[in-house]
C-alpha cells in the first residue's frame, strides 16, 4: 500500500448548483504516469484544482503520502510536494527564469528582516541551472525575462518550475495545447526524462497520439464522474474516444442516472 | 566573475549576460536634451550665447555653472522623494494620486507640532494648539508625519486590495479626502514658525541628501529584497502572484503604506525648507511625480522600472524645467510643455512595449 503517492476517495465539487465533479476515487502510484481525458467541461480541471489546493473540495477526501490532506491553499499543496503547471502559465513576464522558478519561495538571506529580507540571488541562480539540467531544458540564458521567450520556452520553464523543489507528483494541464510540433516535441521529452526518473505524473490532455505515447494509464472523465480507468496495453483510441463521448462505460463506474 | 555552465544541446547558461539596461537610454535622453538647451543658449538671439551648463563667464572658478545644478536638483529632490513611492505603486500595477495632496495635509498637521514658543520674543502668532505642543523634540513631528503617511497609505492599501476598486478611483477619492483634511486643519491659515531643529531638516541642501539616501534604500529594497521582488511579480503577473503563494493583499497595503510614507516624509523636508505649512502646498505634485517615474521608464502596466530609471527620469525633468526658464520660455507655456512631456514619455513607453512583445 506505501507505493500509492496519492488517493482521492469520493471527491465531489459543487459550484452552487451545479455538480462539477461527482465521487472521484482515483489513486496514482509511485513513477506512474496517468493521463486524465474526457471533453469539456468533463470536471478534469476540477479535479486537479482540488488537489492543487486552488479550491477546496465540497466532500471526500484526499490522501497524499500516506496521510489524509487538507489543502487550504496552492501554497500548501507546493510544500506537501504537488507542482502544478497550470493551463494560464503561471509565470511573471517580466521576471528573469530563476526568479520565476524561486516566485513566493525565494531563497533568502538576513531573514531576521522579515518581508525586507535580501535575496540569494547566487543560490537561486545555482538551483536553477540544476533543475533546468535535470529536466533537460534548454534555456540560452536564464537572466532573460520570459517576456522574450517562445510559448515552448515558457512552457519549459513551468515544468522546470516543478524539478526545482524534488516535488513529490507534477501535475500539468494541458501542457502543450498552445504549442508547436517541435515545441510538444521538447516537452514531452522532459515528460519521459521525468519518467525515466521515477517521478509520478497526472497528465491532462486531449491529444490522443501524446497520451499513448507517454502515459501508463488512462482515467477518462465524463460529466463530472470517472466513468473509465484504462491500462495502456489493453486500450486504443477509439476505445478511449467512445468512453469519453459516452458511447462505453465501465461497469464499475455504472450509476444510475436516472433521478 | 562569469560562471557559465555547459548545457544540454550546446546551449550555455550564462549567467554573468545581461541585456542592455533601459536605464542607459534615459541617460543618453539626459544627455541629448542638456545638449539640446546648450544649442539653444548659442542660437537663440536673445540668450546671447549664454551656457546652459557650463560655467562661461568664470564665475566659479569651475567648468559646471554650480548655480544652476544646485537649483535643478534641489528642485526636484523632494518631488523626486514622492516619486521613490510612485515608483513603487506603479511597478505593483498601481497609481497613487494622492500624494499631492497628502503632501499639503502631512505638512499642515506635522507643522503643528513642531512650532516654536517664541517668535522674536513675542508669542507665536500662527499657534495652533496650547503650550504644550511648543518647542517639542524634532523626532516628535517627524513620527507623527510618517504614522499619518502610513495610516493613509493602509487605507489607500486596503480599500484597493479587498474592495477591488481600481486604484485610480481609490487614490483619487484620497487626493480629495487629504485635501480638505489640509483646508480644515487650521481652517485655511497657514502654520509657520518652526523649531530651529525641525528648520534644519530641510535647510540648504538638506532635501538633496535625503533624496539620495531614500533613493539608495528604496534602490536596495526593490532589486534585492523579497519585497522588491513580490513588488515586480504582483504587477506582472497579478495571478501568478498569487499562485505562487503571495499574500497580494497584504503586499499591496504595504506597497501602498511605503509611497505615502515616502510622501509624507516629503511633506516634512518641504515645510522645513518653506518654514511654513499652506493646506495649497504640494500643487500637482502627484503628476509631477508621476511624470518622474514615467520619464525614468517606469511601465504604467506594472512590473517594470527602476529606482535608477526614475532618479533619471527626476534628472530630466529638472532640466527640462530648468531648461525652459533659462530659454526664457513664458511659465504657463512651461506647464503646458510639461503636459505634453508626459504624455510623450507614456506613448513612448506604449510603444516600447509594443516592440518588446513582438519579439518572437
Amino acid at each position: 500500500m506505501s507505493d500509492i503517492i496519492l488517493e482521492t476517495r469520493n471527491l465531489t465539487k459543487h459550484y452552487g448548483g451545479v455538480h462539477a465533479l461527482q465521487d472521484a476515487t482515483f489513486t496514482l502510484r509511485k513513477g506512474e504516469h496517468v493521463a486524465i481525458m474526457g471533453d469539456n467541461g468533463a470536471g478534469k480541471s476540477t479535479f486537479v484544482r482540488q488537489i492543487t489546493g486552488v479550491e477546496q473540495p465540497t466532500r471526500g477526501e484526499i490522501h497524499f503520502g500516506g496521510k489524509q490532506v487538507h489543502f487550504a491553499g496552492p501554497l500548501d499543496a507546493r510544500e506537501a510536494g504537488i507542482e502544478a503547471v497550470f493551463q494560464t502559465l503561471a509565470l511573471a513576464d517580466d521576471l528573469d527564469v530563476s526568479d520565476n522558478l524561486f516566485l513566493g519561495r525565494e531563497k533568502t538571506k538576513f531573514d531576521w528582516l522579515g518581508p525586507f529580507r535580501f535575496l540569494d540571488y547566487k543560490a537561486m541562480r545555482a538551483d536553477t541551472i540544476a533543475a533546468l539540467e535535470k529536466t533537460a531544458v534548454k534555456i540560452p540564458n536564464i537572466r532573460n525575462t520570459i517576456q522574450n521567450m517562445s510559448g515552448g520556452q515558457r512552457q519549459c520553464v513551468a515544468i522546470a518550475r516543478t524539478a526545482t523543489f524534488h516535488s513529490k507528483l507534477t501535475i500539468m494541464d494541458e501542457p502543450t495545447a498552445a504549442l508547436g510540433v517541435q515545441e510538444t516535441a521538447q516537452v514531452e521529452n522532459i515528460i519521459r526524462t521525468l519518467k525515466e526518473q521515477g517521478e509520478p505524473l497526472i497528465l491532462i490532455s486531449h491529444n490522443m497520439r501524446q497520451v499513448m505515447d507517454l502515459v501508463d494509464r488512462i482515467v477518462v472523465f465524463r460529466r463530472g464522474r470517472i466513468c473509465a480507468n484504462l491500462r495502456k496495453e489493453d486500450t486504443d483510441g477509439q476505445d478511449v474516444v467512445a468512453y469519453i463521448t459516452g458511447a462505453k462505460t465501465q461497469p464499475e463506474y455504472e450509476v444510475a442516472e436516472a433521478v | 566573475m562569469a560562471e557559465t555552465t555547459q548545457g544540454t544541446g550546446g546551449l550555455k547558461y550564462d549567467s554573468s549576460k545581461r541585456s542592455w539596461p533601459n536605464e542607459f537610454n534615459i541617460f543618453i535622453a539626459l544627455v541629448i536634451i542638456v545638449a539640446i538647451f546648450e544649442v539653444l543658449g548659442q542660437v537663440l538671439p536673445y540668450m546671447n550665447g549664454q551656457s546652459f551648463l557650463f560655467d562661461t563667464n568664470d564665475r566659479f572658478n569651475s567648468i559646471f555653472n554650480e548655480a544652476r545644478l544646485q537649483i535643478i536638483i534641489l528642485q526636484v529632490a523632494i518631488i523626486g522623494i514622492i516619486s521613490l513611492g510612485v515608483t513603487q505603486v506603479i511597478i505593483s500595477g498601481g497609481i497613487d494620486l494622492s500624494s499631492g495632496p497628502l503632501v499639503a495635509a502631512t505638512a499642515m498637521i506635522v507643522m503643528s507640532f513642531a512650532q516654536t514658543e517664541l517668535v522674536n520674543g513675542n508669542p507665536n502668532p500662527k499657534a495652533v494648539f496650547g503650550s504644550w505642543a511648543f518647542d517639542l523634540p524634532v523626532i516628535i513631528p517627524i513620527i507623527v508625519g510618517l504614522a499619518f503617511g502610513a495610516f493613509i497609505g493602509a487605507i489607500n492599501g486596503m480599500f484597493i486590495a479587498f474592495t477591488r476598486i481600481p486604484p485610480f478611483i481609490a487614490t483619487l477619492g484620497m487626493f480629495l479626502i487629504c485635501r480638505g483634511i489640509a483646508q480644515w486643519w487650521t481652517r485655511g491659515q497657514p502654520v509657520s514658525f518652526p523649531t530651529e531643529s525641525y528648520a534644519g531638516l530641510g535647510a540648504g541642501m538638506m532635501p538633496v541628501v535625503w533624496f539620495v539616501m531614500l533613493a539608495i534604500l528604496c534602490h536596495v529594497l526593490l532589486r534585492y529584497t523579497v519585497y522588491g521582488k513580490h513588488t515586480y511579480a504582483i504587477g506582472s503577473n497579478e495571478d501568478a502572484a498569487r499562485m505562487s503563494g503571495i499574500n497580494v493583499r497584504r503586499h499591496k497595503v504595504m506597497v501602498y503604506m511605503i509611497a505615502s510614507m515616502l510622501a509624507a516624509f516629503a511633506a516634512i523636508i518641504l515645510s522645513s525648507k518653506n518654514l511654513t505649512a499652506q493646506s495649497g502646498m504640494g500643487l500637482f505634485y502627484e503628476l509631477y511625480a508621476i511624470a518622474m517615474a514615467v520619464i525614468g521608464g517606469v511601465s504604467l502596466t506594472g512590473g517594470r522600472g527602476s529606482i535608477i530609471g526614475t532618479v533619471l527620469g527626476a534628472m530630466v525633468f529638472g532640466v527640462i524645467q530648468s531648461g525652459f526658464t533659462y530659454i526664457k520660455l513664458d511659465a504657463y507655456f512651461q506647464i503646458m510643455a510639461m503636459g505634453a512631456i508626459i504624455i510623450g514619455a507614456v506613448v513612448l513607453d506604449k510603444w516600447r512595449q509594443q516592440r518588446a512583445s513582438a519579439r518572437p
